[in-house]
């Protein structure tokens, strides 16, 4: 009972972990009820400040290496649900509130040319409860409450996918292939939560990894363990299972592909990361062999081909699209290394791969608010009529590629040390290798930004749409040159999970 | 479907019963089988039946589409805020016992019914918004043309 606990009463900075989550969940049907555009942007830019507001507290927090429990309704865990933020979630709940908050902003002016003004509301209501999923999967301790929440936030962006049928009525199309596959995804998951269940006889993390400890080599528990794999592979768009991600990303609206491309995959590929080595016990030789044998090849096959697919296309969101799945491909590569530089690594690239895509991304939507089409002949010459959105986009390109200075360089030398640590040159090659093709496709459109005439009819957009994409090209800018944020917090979680 | 006078006047004589019954479910899902989900399914079947009686623009008068959509914010708008209830009075996020703190038991009692409550009325809306969304989607048929 509730009630045999001794009641102290919370203070509001105890209560940090459940309204990070909360917040945007309760201004979600406020904005329904009032049905009102202006009044829905106004809560919802403020719902997500707050939001920022939280997640900095909770990694001030955490920074020192140091735990935030949280149990809902007062029951205590193995029975009740229990949030738990640690340095490696605090650093996720980070990354998603920062953009959600540039996306809100950017968002007050960029979706009106895509999205009817009508279907504002609810389209802001969608995208807090989609906020709100993938906050709730990366606070929660308890493995159903982050099937839940990853459902949440997975039927929202279907949702919200589907809402660039105003402008491509092939976005339904995309958005219906996303929900089968998620759907698929989210069986397996839940499936293997199922099987752990039967198993253990938990559903929270902690509980789980110490009865786990006990059964020993257990066939249930493997079972489950690879049907999580599965089904986080799906959500992730590991490499033979992202067929929905290229389409899902180029048919949304701009708004919502910039959210979704620097925040959903990495929530997935977190939850992997916190069932590999929180949940599971990652001695098993069980798990280090899936990891080195099946995980690994797929991350290499994924760096090469995702860059060399986006060599070859025309449709820029589609070149960027691709490059998201190289981009998934190293993670998944420093995650399957399995050693304390190879998960710092992972994780770092998540955090300076969002905000090196959400600027790509956010630029990129600039032109086509100019341009009306994606494709890479009609943004000829857009380097003279726009200068600072396609300096921002070249600012982008640069951290993509990995240029010393930008965010993406500190990534990849720390994935190519953690590479090198473990011993796999070859691996190490296939890195430089596929940022060599990246290198070709930023070129490319580098190219027929610059080197082109003027186009006459396109000018500057406002301070409005140029200032948020600024802020993510100076972010990708900051996290290269201070590696304060990321590095220091990446390796301290790295050592909390190990 | 003006001639189907058997189904229209049953219809009308259990569309009363099974709210009744939902309401039933309801209020008595904490203690016997039942609950929110399932008292919000019963309640909309009624008024799914009495659209698909008497036409989607009768049962339109009585449930306009703008009231299932509020609704359905409404209800998890109230169990979110017993949640913040609790949190303002200084009990974790859901914590029931915030609702009678010198009786936790009368308060875990008082909480889940108002959350009961909030399921029932978001999965009702919810449930009739889904049958306006599919049954708006083709033209009606004109009666002569069954």
């Amino acid at each position: 009972m509730a009630s045999e606990i001794k009641q102290t009463v919370l203070h509001l900075s105890d209560h940090l972990p459940i309204l990070q989550v909360v917040v945007p969940m309760l201004i979600a049907p406020i904005i329904v009820i009032f049905n009102n555009r202006l009044i829905a942007w106004l809560l919802s830019f403020f719902g997500t400040i707050i939001c920022l507001i939280i997640s900095v507290a909770l990694m001030w927090a955490t920074a020192d290496g140091s735990v935030l429990t949280y149990f809902l309704g007062g029951w205590v865990p193995p029975v009740g649900i229990e949030y738990r933020i640690d340095a490696a979630n605090s650093i996720l709940l980070f990354l998603i509130s920062v953009i959600s908050v540039i996306v809100m902003f950017f968002s007050s002016n960029a979706l009106i040319s895509e999205v009817p003004k009508e279907k504002h509301t609810l389209f802001y209501a969608c995208f807090l409860l989609c906020l709100t999923g993938l906050l709730g999967v990366v606070a929660t301790a308890d493995i159903f409450n982050v099937f839940v929440f990853l459902e949440i936030s997975s039927l929202s962006t279907y949702v919200l996918v589907a809402q660039g049928s105003y402008v491509d009525r092939r976005a339904l199309s995309a958005s219906f292939n996303y929900l089968i596959m998620g759907t698929i995804g989210a069986t397996f998951f839940v499936i293997g939560i199922g099987f752990i269940y039967m198993a253990t006889g938990s559903l929270n993390m902690m509980d789980i990894s110490e009865r786990a400890l006990e059964l020993g080599n257990n066939r249930t528990i493997q079972a489950g363990f690879a049907f999580i794999i599965v089904g986080m592979g799906l959500k992730l768009a590991m490499v033979p299972l992202h067929i929905w991600l290229p389409n899902a990303y180029s048919f949304a609206p701009t708004v919502v592909t910039c959210f979704l491309a620097a925040t959903a995959t990495k929530v997935a590929l977190y939850v992997l990361i916190r069932f590999v080595f929180s949940v599971f016990n990652y001695q098993y030789g069980f798990v280090s062999e899936i990891f080195l044998f099946l995980l690994m090849p797929l991350g290499i096959i994924a760096m090469i081909v995702g860059s060399v697919i986006a060599i070859f296309k025309q449709n820029l969101k589609k070149l960027l699209a691709y490059s998201s799945l190289a981009q998934i491909g190293y993670m998944v590569l420093g995650l399957s290394l399995l050693s304390e530089k190879g998960l710092s690594a992972s994780l770092v690239h998540m955090v300076n791969h969002g905000f090196t895509k959400a600027a790509l991304f956010m630029a990129l939507g600039a032109f086509i608010i100019n341009t009306k089409n994606p494709y890479l002949s009609s943004i000829k010459g857009l380097g003279k009529a726009m200068p600072l959105t396609s300096a921002a986009f070249v600012v982008g390109g640069l951290s993509l590629i990995g240029v010393p200075g930008t965010a993406g360089f500190i990534s990849k030398w720390l994935l190519i040390e953690a590479v090198l640590e473990a011993g796999y040159w070859v691996v190490a090659v296939a890195i430089l290798v596929s940022s060599l093709f990246a290198v070709i496709y930023i070129w490319k459109i580098v190219e027929v930004l610059y080197f082109n005439e003027k186009p006459e009819n396109h000018g500057e957009l406002s301070f409005y749409l140029v200032s948020p994409i600024w802020i993510l090209a100076l972010f990708c800018i900051f996290l290269g040159l201070n590696t304060g944020l990321t590095v220091d917090i990446a390796n301290m979680a790295a050592e909390i999970l190990f | 479907m003006k001639h189907h006078l058997i189904l229209k006047v049953i219809t009308k004589f259990m569309v009363g019963v099974i709210i009744l019954f939902g309401l039933y479910v309801q209020f008595h899902g904490d203690y016997s089988p039942g609950g929110g989900f399932q008292a919000g399914v019963i309640i909309a079947a009624a008024f799914i039946l009495y659209g698909i009686v008497m036409g989607l623009e009768t049962v339109q008068k009585v449930v306009p589409i703008w009231i299932a959509q509020k609704g359905a914010a409404i209800g998890v708008l109230l169990y979110a805020l017993t949640g913040v209830f609790s949190v303002v009075f200084g009990y974790e996020f859901l914590n029931y016992a915030a609702i009678s703190p010198e009786h936790p038991k009368h308060g875990q009692h008082y909480g889940i019914i108002i959350v009961e409550l909030g399921v029932g009325i978001t999965v009702s809306f919810v449930m009739i918004a889904i049958y306006y969304s599919f049954a708006d989607r083709t033209p009606r048929l004109d009666d002569n043309e069954w």
